[in-house]
């Protein structure tokens, strides 16, 4: 009795922080539209300067937490929500999705460059181990002070979005932003506003939680992401049901640790442990949350995209491209050293691991935050049946993704948008932490891997997977261009037209992901070769950001795009590895750069918001543009062939894709044509996928 | 009464030279496409004022430009005298400029109650806002915390007509008020349109149906193809009207 007094306390004040985090989450999300994937990096941050201000330099606790939430949170909040949000209307979710967990990645870079890891860092309780009594269970005051501030954050939040006239103008903003301009209203600053109470909110649940899990960058980040769930229990809007979701999950957590037996022998026996999957909980109740949820309700703000494009790839100059790719890589692999050859290798592998996103996200807008764990997979399979370089392991490695994938895509078939991204980065963490980390799979972190056909050479094997790169990638153009491609294409573009169509998007939807997570497995198990391992530490959930944020900042819609990312991916540790030791002005240089250059992704990553459709799109659009103007002062006319030939003579190959470029549908089109069908999005959603 | 309309003084000395609502040559493009190629167009104080064309004429685009919505790319846009290019679109609220755009211009997931209260932004008293919009509107009183989305076309553009009046404005802005409506309502909204007229606020209404809102226009305005093709009284131009585009 006495225990399960203490479980349910304890679980109440879980609880209690994950509404606090989830209520600032809902917050920034219903005034702006923008799910933030990086709220749990700002309660991380948040925690983090308490711990400077309180045990660092001594301030006492209230001035501390004063001083955290009333001017560090405001300033992060201002400037994200100045240099980062501002920029993001009119893109499409996949950018919002992606610029936010661009966010997400650099501050996780950033807190260890302030705060190194080697240092250690913990924080009190308040008023220490002091307890009141209840039931024979002991309760500290602190547990009773995070349920207290929940209840006022509660009531407080309440009073504001329903009571004063500043809520209820946040509330019309995300409703209508142009009519709420019309009626007078601010709209920038009712948003500048809510990031500044989101921020606020999710450094509390910081400092709230850092007490009990201590102070550790990605564990403070990925235990805020919790309270994502107890979010999508209220549908992201409704704050009465995110505490009801906060509750449930909070208990969960901790009955399930107080009562889930030990090890079962069958289990133990088998080297597989069954208690890693407590850790899974909030996860997995998100990944059962977003199934159950009635799904026309689960819509996403403005599905459309909007200024970006989806270039048309040609065969000719895909193949021209593919052949100087391999040219290339075949040349001047002959002039690098052999560590050098390495990490092109991995960029290269890192390049078709993110041609997996081409079809699935570039072409088709389902974002996915798991691809590294299909790769993981590959990886797995390519150590355990590809001994002696026989090929089944590379088969199996794609097979076994490829079955991973149906395995996501089957319950991921009714989510779109933020919700997809949620519901794969859910199954990210579940591989991480309950299946990557079974001996049973990986006896050690790492596991030997022997090379397909033993391609002992560094050289050689770079050679070959420059070969690979080029056949999948002349899959993904032959796909573009085919009725598959099209059908992934209207996908993105208007559910109501497919519907329209007779389009059957939940095959659609199914064939696309098994494709991608096979693309991924392939990717995963050549990377282990290169590697001569498969390390798990690889694979962990952290690894999918540079991943899509890459794959994004080269052009996510193109098989070029993924080679950029993935070389710019390898280019960033080439980088690092070549920063000789150096000091400036008494500041190590070094690790200034080498800082720098792990932090670029997400930088990268950050920028995206401005131009969406990636690094290539935006160098070809330019020489584009340079030629056009050429070709103009020249005199076109008298030139025998039409001016588009020419241009498309001139331009780099690699960048041979973006020809032709068709503009795509704008959203006023798209919502003119859904609205001259007379479709609701949600009924063309509930009947598609009845 | 308020700041837009005092400057010009409506009521002080002999104004007729400043319209209320002047363009000088707009053009406005969406892209590289321009839609609008030089319109000029008067509001005199006090007046109603109908812009009509078919589908795509430019309407609505000339309408935004009007509300700030949308930049123009040449020409100027006088409000009361004052050029007002580039000012937001809540700046000119705020000084009593009104616009109830296309569509429903409510917020469908605030209720009736809180619609109103959004209109408090343009500077007027939640008491006068709710004393006036429930006087002329009953129905919205028997609905205050009704979501607006769930109530019927005809009361959801009544509730954004209400701002058109509780908020007092000087200058007022209305994109298609029949849109989706039924003729009655049509006809109940424009009464409305022509009590707002005789307080003295200048209007500009956009509509593609010419009949009923030449009912109460001071003024018609014939747009094609983002050109003003003709200007002229109602009575002058109604006969030409069906046969020019309208096509009976
Ligand atoms: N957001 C937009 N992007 C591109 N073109 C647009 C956009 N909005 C309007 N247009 C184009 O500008 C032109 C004028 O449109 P506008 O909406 O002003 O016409 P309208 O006279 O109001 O038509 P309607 O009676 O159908 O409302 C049309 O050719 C239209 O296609
Ligand atoms: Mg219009």
């Amino acid at each position: 009795m006495d225990q399960f007094v203490t479980y349910t306390v304890f679980g109440v004040v879980l609880a209690a922080i994950y509404a606090i985090a989830a209520s600032g989450l809902v917050v920034t999300y219903t005034t702006s539209g923008i799910f933030n994937f990086a709220h749990g990096a700002v309660g991380m941050l948040g925690a983090f300067a308490y711990w400077q201000f309180h045990v660092k330099w001594g301030w006492p606790t209230l001035l501390s937490i004063a001083v955290v939430l009333l001017v560090i949170a405001p300033l992060i909040g201002v400037f994200v929500e100045r240099v980062v949000m501002r920029g993001l209307q009119g893109v499409s979710e996949v950018t919002k999705v992606v610029v936010t967990i661009a966010l997400l990645f650099t501050l996780i870079q950033v807190a260890p460059v302030i705060w190194s890891p080697k240092g250690s860092y913990s924080v009190q309780p308040f008023f220490g181990a002091a307890k009141i009594d209840l039931a024979g269970a002991g309760v500290t005051y602190h547990q009773l002070i995070v349920i207290g501030v929940a209840i006022v954050v509660a009531a407080g939040l309440r009073a504001l979005l329903y009571g004063t006239r500043l809520g209820i103008g946040m509330r019309a903003v995300v409703d209508n932003r142009m009519l709420a301009e019309l009626n007078g209203a601010r709209p920038d600053r009712m948003s500048a506003f809510s990031w500044i109470l989101g921020s606020a909110l999710a450094a509390l649940a910081g400092i709230l939680i850092a007490e009990r899990i201590g102070l550790e960058t990605v564990a403070l980040t990925f235990l805020v992401v919790n309270a994502y769930a107890a979010a999508v229990v209220g549908r992201l809007t409704s704050l009465t049901r995110t505490y009801v979701g906060a509750l449930l999950l909070g208990l969960g957590q901790a009955y399930a640790q107080g009562y889930l037996p030990d090890n079962p022998t069958w289990f133990a026996e088998r080297n597989l442990d069954i208690r890693s999957l407590s850790l899974a909980i909030p996860v997995i109740m998100l990944f059962v949350v977003l199934l159950l949820i009635p799904h026309a309700r689960l819509r996403a703000h403005g599905i459309v995209r909007s200024r970006e494009l989806i270039p048309r790839p040609t065969y000719r100059w895909s193949l021209v491209g593919f052949g100087v790719l391999i040219g290339v890589v075949s040349l001047l692999s002959g002039a690098l050293s052999g560590e050098d050859t390495l990490i092109w290798s991995q960029g290269l592998c890192f390049g078709i691991i993110m041609l997996s996103l081409v079809p699935l996200t570039g072409y088709g807008g389902q974002i996915s935050l798991a691809q590294m764990s299909f790769a993981g997979l590959g990886a797995y399979a390519i150590a355990t049946w590809g001994g002696g370089g026989n090929p089944l392991g590379v088969v199996l490695a794609v097979l076994l993704a490829a079955a991973a994938g149906i395995l996501v895509a089957l319950p991921a078939l009714r989510l779109r948008g933020i919700y997809l991204a949620l519901a794969t980065l859910a199954f990210a963490y579940v591989m991480e932490k309950v299946v990557f980390n079974q001996r049973a799979l990986f006896p050690t972190t790492s596991k030997p891997v022997d090379r397909l056909w033993g391609l002992e050479s560094n050289r050689a094997y770079l050679i070959f997977l420059a070969v690979v790169f080029s056949l999948v990638g002349f899959g993904i153009v032959w796909l573009r261009r085919s009725k598959f491609g099209r059908r992934l294409q209207a996908m993105k573009d208007s559910p109501a037209a497919c519907a329209t169509l007779g389009l059957n998007l939940t095959v659609t939807k199914l064939q696309v992901f098994i494709l991608s997570a096979g693309i991924a497995g392939l990717g995963g198990a050549l990377f282990a070769g290169a590697n001569r391992a498969a390390a798990t530490d690889s694979f962990s959930a952290v690894q999918n950001l540079p991943v899509l944020l890459m794959a994004v900042a080269g052009g996510i819609a193109m098989v070029s795009g993924a080679l950029t990312g993935g070389l710019l991916l390898a280019s960033f540790s080439l980088a690092t590895r070549s920063i000789p030791t150096l000091e400036l002005f008494g500041v190590d240089a070094k690790s200034f750069f080498e800082n720098l250059f792990r932090l670029a992704p997400g930088l990268i990553g950050i920028t995206l918001g401005r131009d969406p459709n990636g690094l290539v799109a935006m160098v070809s659009d330019k020489v584009k543009r340079l030629w056009e103007r050429r070709l103009q002062h020249r005199g076109t006319r008298d030139l025998p062939v039409p001016a588009t030939r020419w241009q498309q003579l001139v331009e780099p190959v690699w960048a041979v894709e973006s020809m032709g470029v068709d503009t795509p549908f704008v959203p006023e089109e798209i919502a003119r044509i859904d609205e001259r069908l007379a479709l609701d999005e949600e009924e063309v959603r509930a009947g598609v996928f009845a | 009464m308020n700041p837009a309309a005092g400057s010009t003084g409506r009521g002080t000395a002999i104004t007729e030279t400043v319209p209320l609502l002047e363009l000088r040559g707009v053009k406005a493009s969406y892209g590289r496409i321009e839609v609008l190629h030089g319109i000029d167009l008067v509001v005199p104080e006090g007046s109603v004022v109908a812009l009509l064309g078919p589908n795509g004429a430019g309407k609505t685009t000339t309408l935004n430009v009007c509300a700030g919505l949308h930049k123009p790319i040449a020409g100027a846009v006088y409000i009361a005298g004052r050029r007002m290019n580039g000012v937001a679109p809540d700046a000119l609220a705020r000084v009593g400029v009104c616009t109830i755009p296309e569509g429903r211009g409510i917020f469908p997931n605030l209720t009736v109650r809180e619609n109103l209260q959004m209109m408090t932004f343009a500077g007027v008293s939640m008491q006068e806002v709710e004393a006036v919009a429930y006087e002329r509107f009953p129905r919205l009183a028997e609905r205050r915390n009704q979501l607006a989305g769930t109530m019927s076309g005809g009361e959801q553009q009544m509730l954004a007509m209400a701002r058109g009046l509780a908020t007092e404005p000087a200058l007022l802005l209305l994109d298609e008020l029949s849109m989706g409506l039924a003729p009655i309502i049509v006809e109940e909204l424009y009464g409305i349109v022509a009590q707002i007229a005789a307080e003295g606020v200048s209007i500009l209404v956009v509509e593609q149906f010419a009949r009923t809102v030449l009912g109460v226009a001071d003024l018609a305005a014939i747009m094609l193809q983002g050109r003003i093709v003709e200007v002229g009284p109602p009575s002058e131009l109604e006969a030409g009207l069906s046969s020019a585009y309208l096509g009976g």
